[in-house]
């Protein structure tokens, strides 16, 4: 299974950026090789609007069902929605602590965006 | 002649200059109000109803069925209102710019256009004055085509005043873009001069010629008709900050209509941007509409 988290570096200890459209890049991880690799979203960090709808987008590309991140807008809800993502937000400070947040069951799915658009 | 009244800020009294100019421009002026998102001249004016239509923008609809996903649409839109997903395209309407864009790339010729709308333009009438407002709907983001789409209303024939949405950007532009003169309202204020720069170089660059109109005089310093001197623009109307137009509003009067004064003012206003225009256009008349 693969799991995504918004971040701002490339590794398991760096920090969880916890603006979903507008963090730098997407590290996907995969539980059953235990292994990662990062996919860029720097593309998006001028955009005035939509990024949460590229992002969203671009996590859907990975072929991941399950986002870790801190908060998503309605837009980026709306197309994760659509390509069957469940959502867990968190106040982790790495990528290891939610990481390890979403192994134990800690993190719940949102059933809704939880901040206005220009939050993403 | 199109006059447009704009202003660097919101506050400074632009609406109230138009209205009032308008007021006293004569029979069959047409006062056109594209601060879309708030428009407020219908409140000095109490004018009839006559006419409401619908603006829409073209948006794109997306045939699941034809759809395989491929990306090329949201890869095309720089606005990223469309997102290709794997089930189908999904598309954002309130970012949509409507450039039809999206419906040429698609391999698939899943994408068709569909009108999404985004607000109305009404007409008025109010002794003698035709008033047309847009008005955007609520969560809309995107004033410029319903301005241009204000703007369409203006009968040619019939001289316009132009009340533009406050600052500089894009739909201040659209609103002014084909005015034959631009009236910039200032205040005295620090925060009122530098409003002033920014405006004075968005008019230059769009090479509309523009006079200056300076509410609220005596309230603040001297910078900002130092800065008219030096930069050779007419200040063609000083409105002091004078209680007695705040009195008049309250009562929901003009103050041309109020005060005598003040309507002796706003002639001699209209008569020199009309001079203003005429002096500029025999200057380099090939450059210029009339
Ligand atoms: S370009 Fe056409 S086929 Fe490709 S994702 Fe967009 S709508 Fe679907
Ligand atoms: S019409 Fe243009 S702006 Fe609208 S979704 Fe298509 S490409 Fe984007």
């Amino acid at each position: 299974m693969k799991v995504v988290f918004s971040t701002s570096g490339n590794t398991l200890d760096a920090p969880l950026d916890r603006r979903f459209g507008r963090a730098s890049n997407f590290l996907v991880y995969d539980t059953e090789t235990e292994s990662f690799t990062v996919v860029d979203n720097r593309q998006n960090l001028n955009a005035s609007q939509g990024a949460g709808i590229q992002a969203a987008q671009t996590v859907a590309g990975t072929g991941a069902k399950h986002l870790v991140t801190g908060h998503c807008g309605p837009k980026a809800f709306r197309v994760l929605n659509t390509a069957g993502i469940a959502i867990y937000t968190t106040d982790a400070a790495t990528v290891a602590d939610a990481l390890r947040q979403f192994l134990s069951g800690e993190l719940k799915t949102t059933g809704a965006a939880d901040v206005d658009s220009h939050w993403v | 002649m199109i006059l447009a009244v704009a202003s660097g800020k919101g506050g400074t009294g632009k609406t109230t200059v138009s209205v009032n100019l308008a007021r006293v421009a004569g029979r069959h002026v047409q006062l056109l109000d594209c601060d879309v998102e708030e428009p407020n001249a219908h409140l000095f004016l109490r004018g009839v109803l006559q006419r409401r239509e619908e603006i829409c923008v073209p948006v794109p609809q997306v045939d699941a069925s034809l759809c395989t996903g491929c990306g090329e649409c949201s890869g095309f839109c720089r606005y990223h209102a469309i997102a290709s997903l794997e089930s189908g395209a999904l598309t954002f309407p309130e970012l949509c710019h409507g450039c039809g864009g999206c419906s040429l790339v698609c391999p698939e010729k899943a994408i068709t256009e569909t009108g999404h709308r985004i607000g109305v333009v009404e007409t008025s009438e109010a002794d003698g004055i035709t008033l047309i407002q847009g008005r955007l709907d609520i969560g809309v983001a995107m004033a410029p085509p319903l301005i241009r789409a204000a703007k369409s209303f203006l009968d040619e024939g019939a001289p316009a005043i132009l009340d533009a949405p406050p600052g500089t950007s894009c739909p201040v532009i659209a609103a002014i873009s084909d005015a034959h003169l631009v009236i910039l309202v200032t205040e005295p204020t620090p925060f009122g001069l530098h409003d002033l720069k920014l405006a004075v170089d968005m008019v230059r660059e769009l090479k509309i010629p523009a006079g200056v109109v300076i509410n609220r005089v005596g309230l603040g310093d001297d910078r900002v008709h130092a800065f008219c001197r030096e930069q050779g623009i007419p200040v063609l109307l000083e409105i002091p900050d004078d209680r007695k137009i705040a009195e008049a509003y309250s009562r929901g009067e003009l103050a041309v209509d109020a005060l005598p004064a003040y309507h002796a003012h706003f002639e001699n206003l209209l008569f020199r941007s009309r001079e203003l225009y005429r002096a500029i256009r025999s200057e380099h008349h090939a450059d210029l509409r009339i």
